[in-house]
């Protein structure tokens, strides 16, 4: 018989400092995720409202393995004020489910008055609503008896409700947020006070730049990246680039962040001016002597806006050099001192994901600043002297889980194997209680 | 056989620049195919300028790279980099490039280089796995004329590939 039977996966261990391997690689537990977080009672990541500027201006995106419009749509002056008037509607036709949205080319952005599938002619407004179909009324003809109609949409058939699914979307300074749920609560609800302060600080007030796209694919399991940048572990140690020149090291101030629910984070560093330490002895990834043909690869100017006050400490002032925010499940926001980017997890199946990185200024910013932020851009993104070797290794870890098997697991015990949800920030990175926070979560929210 | 008569002059000298540009481009790919990485810097200027960059943010004007150096010193950077700071799955690389479509013969000097374009197509091969289409796009060049002979002042490499295979470490 080929009943449905309720998914035989458990976790048995207690506590989340082990991650079973069937995690990442069981295709079925892979489709609860897709139903259960990406169109689940989750927010997640679609675009910036920049990218869509006029009136008809449209991006495809995704929200988790579904595409979806971003548009801009016409709204009434009266409703300017609490109607940012982006929409996000999936690219499904209602009537025989075709994708008809294509993407834009050469150059062009995405503009249209209405939405077209090319195929029956179904015709959408900007918000998703149906506007109209041919011979939904039938076809009058001659017949036997006189005029007649023939065929056309049954009586009852409701326009109302056979428009493109529309998400719920919210905008938080400018960063453009959907979901599928209606069960979701308020964006900033969602985000919560832990992480919002970290959010505001780098956007709030601001105009966004948008400078650009780099897209990348990676055969591993989407989770692995929220994993890694959840990490404060690995980049002193894979990355010879933060370890030597002090971008990012154990003997840093820092601090880990995490929202209620253990499921957003925020890594907090500032930069030192690296050089040999306690925290290098042994690194091999180390270069002690290591000197940069060309400097301005690491020409770093300090913005006003780095110092903000101590959310964790009242009455002081932080100022980081770094800050890494995973808002899960589908978007990572970085601060890397002057480069910044929003990364889009777009999941293609448990053993791969699309990896898309926004870089971003803002419209004050000078011409220096800009080649600064698209200098340091080098850095970051598939081929970045950071960033290349963690999509690397994340290949690598869903290799080693394949090769082993479901009954494998990761250890995830640096600094305890207590998930640290619900508690004060850890003030250091030599930790790893980000992902055990995360997979608190995970477990809870997968029903496992 | 003696047939200068019925040589243009101008076509002579057209064939001889997309000749050399076609010799350079294939001692260039050479060098990255045989991974002699070192070489790589010497095919530009001192203040030569390199991108890889997305076709998307070519063709929209946003000027977001892959990979944006600025000075022969920065390519070297990126080659000690690749080879000895960025972890990564080794692989071999194999170019196919176009004959080279100039586009302005200019006089080769700094301030009128001579602009060309070609076509390339990358394919890596993993030690044990096979051959896949890795980067595809065009060069667009700026060469000037040295005693060593041509060399690149900017290269642009745009790739139509939306999306970069996991990571690029060496150069294109």
């Amino acid at each position: 018989m080929n009943t449905p039977t309720e998914h035989p996966i458990r976790w048995h261990e207690p506590g989340t400092s082990r991650v079973p391997f069937w995690a990442y690689t069981d295709p079925a537990l892979y489709q609860r995720e897709l139903e259960r977080l990406f169109y689940g009672p989750h927010w997640c990541y679609v675009g910036l409202a920049v990218e869509i500027p006029n009136t008809g201006d449209y991006k495809l995106s995704w929200v988790g393995e579904r595409q979806v419009i971003m548009v801009r749509d016409r709204v009434a002056p009266k409703e300017r004020a609490t109607d940012p008037g982006i929409r996000v509607v999936e690219n499904r036709c209602a009537h025989r489910g075709v994708r008809f949205c294509q993407p834009p080319m050469d150059g062009q952005v995405g503009n249209a008055r209405s939405f077209v599938c090319p195929y029956h002619q179904w015709t959408y407004k900007l918000n998703g609503d149906l506007a109209g179909l041919p011979f939904k009324d039938g076809v009058k003809a001659q017949g036997a008896g006189g005029e007649c109609v023939h065929g056309g949409m049954p009586e009852g058939f409701d326009m109302q409700q056979n428009g493109l699914t529309k998400l719920r979307v919210a905008v938080l300074h400018g960063l453009v947020f959907a979901t599928f749920s209606a069960d979701a609560e308020p964006l900033e609800d969602y985000l919560g006070p832990a992480v919002m302060p970290w959010l505001d600080r780098l956007f709030k007030g601001r105009q966004l730049q948008l400078l650009g796209y780099n897209r990348q694919r990676i055969p591993g399991n989407w989770k692995l990246m929220m994993e890694n940048i959840k990490d404060p572990y690995h980049p002193g140690l894979l990355h010879t680039w933060f370890v030597t020149f002090g971008l990012w090291r154990a003997d840093q101030k820092s601090r880990m962040v995490m929202d209620a629910q253990g499921r957003h984070a925020v890594m907090i560093s500032r930069r030192n001016d690296g050089g040999q330490s306690a925290v290098t002895e042994g690194v091999t990834s180390f270069k002690a002597d290591m000197k940069l043909h060309d400097a301005r690869l690491l020409d770093v100017v300090p913005e006003p806006w780095w110092t903000i006050d101590d959310p964790q400490n009242p009455g002081q002032t932080i100022t980081p050099t770094v800050t890494m925010i995973t808002l899960f499940p589908s978007v990572i926001v970085q601060q890397q001192v002057n480069s910044l980017s929003t990364r889009h997890i777009v999941p293609r199946g448990a053993g791969e994901f699309d990896f898309v990185w926004t870089h971003i200024g803002f419209t004050d910013d000078t011409p220096e600043m800009t080649q600064r932020r698209l200098r340091q851009a080098n850095l970051f993104g598939p081929a970045g002297f950071v960033s290349a070797d963690d999509g690397e290794v994340i290949e690598f870890s869903q290799d080693g889980f394949n090769q082993w098997g479901a009954d494998g697991h990761t250890l995830v015990e640096l600094g305890g194997t207590a998930d640290g949800v619900g508690e004060a920030p850890t003030e250091h990175m030599v930790t790893e209680t980000l992902i055990r926070g995360m997979y608190a979560y995970w477990k809870k929210a997968m029903d496992l | 056989m003696n047939t200068p008569d019925l040589v243009d002059p101008a076509d002579l000298q057209s064939l001889l620049l997309h000749h050399a540009i076609d010799r350079f481009n294939a001692d260039y790919a050479a060098a990255l195919d045989a991974r002699r990485f070192d070489a790589w810097p010497d095919c530009f200027t001192e203040d030569a300028r390199y991108w890889v960059q997305a076709r998307e943010n070519f063709d929209r004007g946003l000027p977001l790279a892959l990979l944006a150096l600025e000075s022969q010193g920065m390519l070297r950077d990126r080659i000690y980099g690749t080879s000895q700071t960025i972890y990564h799955g080794p692989y071999y690389t194999r170019h196919v490039v176009s004959p080279a479509r100039v586009t302005a013969a200019g006089a080769g000097t700094a301030d009128d280089p001579i602009r060309a374009e070609a076509n390339y197509a990358v394919f890596r091969t993993k030690p044990g796995s096979v051959s896949e289409v890795y980067n595809v796009g065009r060069y667009i060049d700026a060469f000037v004329r040295t005693e060593a002979g041509l060399k690149l002042q900017e290269r642009r490499c745009v790739y139509d590939s939306e999306m970069v295979l996991n990571s690029l470490i060496y150069p294109i």
